[in-house]
């Protein structure tokens, strides 16, 4: 599904490389998470691959079901099935969440040459997703992210890709700032989209996220390059050691 | 002595051009404006709140032909319920307008007004004349002596329905001067409409008198033509437990200067002046002038003004809040914000302050910014596309200026007016 080869990225204005060579193949249906230091590059990872400004990609490729999608712009990267839950939501005043998402939702179906959703079918269906996640109608009319806790902001990010039902799903550090019942919430969310045809990748410091959306692939990342990959028991030694041992152990 | 003498050559010059309707009650009122143009000047780029915008266009004796604009598609306000008064290039169109009666108020025009008593000769240049100072506002005392034509509303009670003083142009270059007077008696309810171009240059004036409790709503959209010029004043004054609302939509146009004089002589009133300009290219300039003084206990006072200027495009904001000794508890708040859309666009801002009370909040805040990339790019990696994306940012960061219009109706038919535009105005 997503085909990463010997990615190298560096940031545009800066002489600093941070991707030094990623290698990363995910295969639909399959679950895969991140885990690796402060600083790594996995966040950088997950922009370049949704198309963010200010990084140059220096070498290597990275392709979802074929396509390179490297060249396209975010919005067709969106349309093409990929979808990234930030780290960081952004705030955007002054435009409603629902009228964001129902852009959003009908903007890929165009460039998809689907139909658009009628408002009282998205209606049904945003309020019924909300739902389960414990969204209030009244976070519906916010501002996107307005005034959001930071928990509220990760389930909105969830609520968003329930909607936008992609492909492949990176999600950035979705369990930072969540309670253990807004994680659960969250989990179920993600579980609930694990099907054949779709490809995760989860980004994570903690176990915890791991025991409710069980991995398949476990990878470590650090200075900018994956340098050990295993299976759920990896997340464990993490936890449990840190990143000493598998840092050495690489050295 | 020699810059008054070089002064007086072009208000000469526009005089001459001018006719000024004789006889009436309106005929003193006429001639103290003559003279206080006369001893004032037509502006000039030395004056000091004429600094970011060139007179000339608007004081020249002739005024510069504007083309038409073609191709039209949907009328604002068209499915509100209203009274509708039209101007054909600045003169009445009796066939088009409404019979020019409602429950509640009383309309005339000006120029049929001729009797030798009338309730406007308290109000007609009297506003205009109390806000010749401290700045002074000769286009509005010119427009005082010699305004052709207008609309004079006395509301006495609450009319079921807002009038609407429609505008339109089929000629390329009239020159058109209207004055307007609306007096509200206590506890008296209007809102007034205006849309649609006036002509290719256009004084405007618009004098309204809020007695006590009276309540007046102003919802304008200066008209789509490009090419149009137009120097528009409104002078209010508010009585105890008034309220006035003024909003204004500016898109296209290549010179509008807006002025705004607002007195607040009762306590407890709310003076908002709000305002959401587009504009697109190198020709654009927009300037909206605020003054507003606050002479009354516990009023508010609220200037809210947005402006998207792109590919060039100029957009000025002078805003003052003056409050007087005794004028305690005043609530100030004002704020001008551009987006500017490239780096060719340009925004300038004059705020101020004068305060000689000491229980007073005042707040002003001027922002001039580009689209924020974050956002941008958190749009568009939800799949909407860069051009959309932009238009929803543009139309958010207008969101505030636009909810100033407080009738729901009103505030769509504005909003979506602006989304066409940015439709049509695509990067
Ligand atoms: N736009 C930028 N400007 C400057 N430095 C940047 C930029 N983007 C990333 N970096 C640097 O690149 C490195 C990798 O950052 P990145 O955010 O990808 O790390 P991360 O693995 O996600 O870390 P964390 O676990 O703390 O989220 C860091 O040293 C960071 O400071
Ligand atoms: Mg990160």
């Amino acid at each position: 599904m997503l085909s990463i080869k010997g990615l190298k990225v560096k940031l545009e204005d800066e002489d600093k490389q941070i991707l030094k060579g990623v290698d990363l193949e995910i295969e639909a249906g399959k679950v895969h998470a991140i885990m690796g230091p402060n600083g790594s590059g996995k966040s950088t990872l997950s922009y370049v691959l949704s198309g963010k400004d200010g990084y140059e990609v220096t070498g290597g490729s990275a392709t979802l079901e074929g396509v390179d999608l490297l060249d396209m712009d975010p919005e067709a990267r969106a349309a093409a099935g990929l979808f990234l839950a930030f780290q960081y939501p952004v705030e955007i005043p002054g435009v409603g969440n629902m009228t964001f998402l129902r852009t959003a939702v009908n903007a890929q179906r165009k460039a998809r040459g689907e139909e658009e959703m009628t408002a009282a079918e998205f209606l049904k269906v945003v309020r019924a997703r909300a739902k389960e996640l414990k969204i209030d109608a009244d976070m519906l009319k916010r501002p996107v992210n307005v005034g959001f806790s930071g928990g509220e902001k990760k389930r909105n990010e969830i609520l968003q890709m329930a909607m936008l039902e992609p492909k492949m799903c990176i999600l950035d550090e979705t369990d930072s700032g969540l309670d253990v019942d807004a994680m659960k919430l969250v989990a179920e969310g993600v579980n609930a989209l694990r099907t054949e045809g779709r490809g995760f990748l989860v980004i994570t410091h903690y176990q915890r996220l791991l025991d409710h959306i069980k991995p398949d692939v476990v990878h470590i990342m650090a200075d900018g390059r994956i340098i050990k990959t295993g299976g759920p028991e990896l997340a464990l030694e993490v936890e449990n050691n840190g990143y000493a041992d598998i840092l050495a152990e690489v050295a | 002595m020699a810059e008054a003498a070089v002064k007086q050559t072009p208000t000469d010059a526009m005089i001459a051009t001018l006719d000024m309707p004789q006889g009436g009650w309106s005929d003193a009122a006429r001639r103290d404006a003559l003279a206080r143009v006369q001893a004032m000047g037509l502006p000039s780029r030395r004056d000091e709140y004429w600094k970011y915008t060139r007179p000339d266009t608007l004081v020249q004796a002739q005024a510069v032909p504007a083309a038409l604009r073609d191709g039209d598609d949907t009328v604002l306000f068209d499915a509100v319920d209203r009274l509708k008064i039209v101007f054909v290039d600045g003169v009445f169109d009796a066939a088009a307008s409404d019979d020019l009666a409602l429950e509640g108020i009383t309309i005339e025009r000006l120029a049929d007004a001729t009797s030798d008593l009338h309730w406007a000769r308290d109000v007609y240049g009297v506003l205009e004349n109390n806000g010749q100072n401290p700045v002074p506002r000769p286009l509005a005392a010119l427009n005082t002596a010699f305004a052709a034509d207008g609309v004079l509303i006395h509301v006495t009670g609450k009319p079921s329905k807002p009038v609407n003083i429609i505008y339109r142009r089929t000629s390329t270059t009239a020159d058109a001067m209207l004055h307007h007077c609306i007096k509200l008696d206590a506890g008296a309810e209007l809102t007034l409409l205006e849309n649609g171009p006036v002509a290719a240059r256009f004084n405007g004036v618009l004098e309204v008198e809020i007695a006590d409790k009276a309540a007046f709503h102003h919802v304008r959209a200066q008209g789509r033509d490009h090419e149009q010029r137009a120097a528009t004043h409104i002078f209010t004054r508010l009585g105890t437990e008034s309220t006035f609302k003024s909003f204004t939509l500016t898109a296209n146009g290549v010179m509008t200067r807006n002025d705004c004089v607002i007195e607040l002589t009762g306590d407890d009133a709310a003076a908002h002046v709000a305002g959401a300009c587009v504009g697109d290219g190198g020709d654009f300039h927009h300037d909206d002038t605020v003054f507003i003084t606050h002479d009354a206990v516990n009023c508010e006072s609220r200037q809210v003004f947005k402006k998207v200027l792109r590919n060039g495009a100029t957009g000025v904001f002078q805003g003052k809040i003056l409050v007087k000794a005794g004028a305690q508890k005043t609530d100030g708040y004002q704020i001008s914000q551009s987006l500017l859309l490239d780096e060719d666009s340009q925004f300038l801002a004059k705020p101020e302050l004068e305060i000689y009370a000491d229980d007073v909040a005042c707040s002003h805040g001027s922002t001039s910014g580009a689209i924020d990339e974050d956002a941008l790019f958190y749009l568009r990696s939800r799949g909407v596309p860069h051009g959309a994306a932009t238009d929803l940012l543009t139309l958010a960061f207008l969101a505030e200026a636009v909810l100033e219009v407080e009738d729901e109706a009103l505030r769509e038919e504005v909003t979506g007016r602006l989304a066409s535009w940015l439709e049509r105005h695509a990067a």
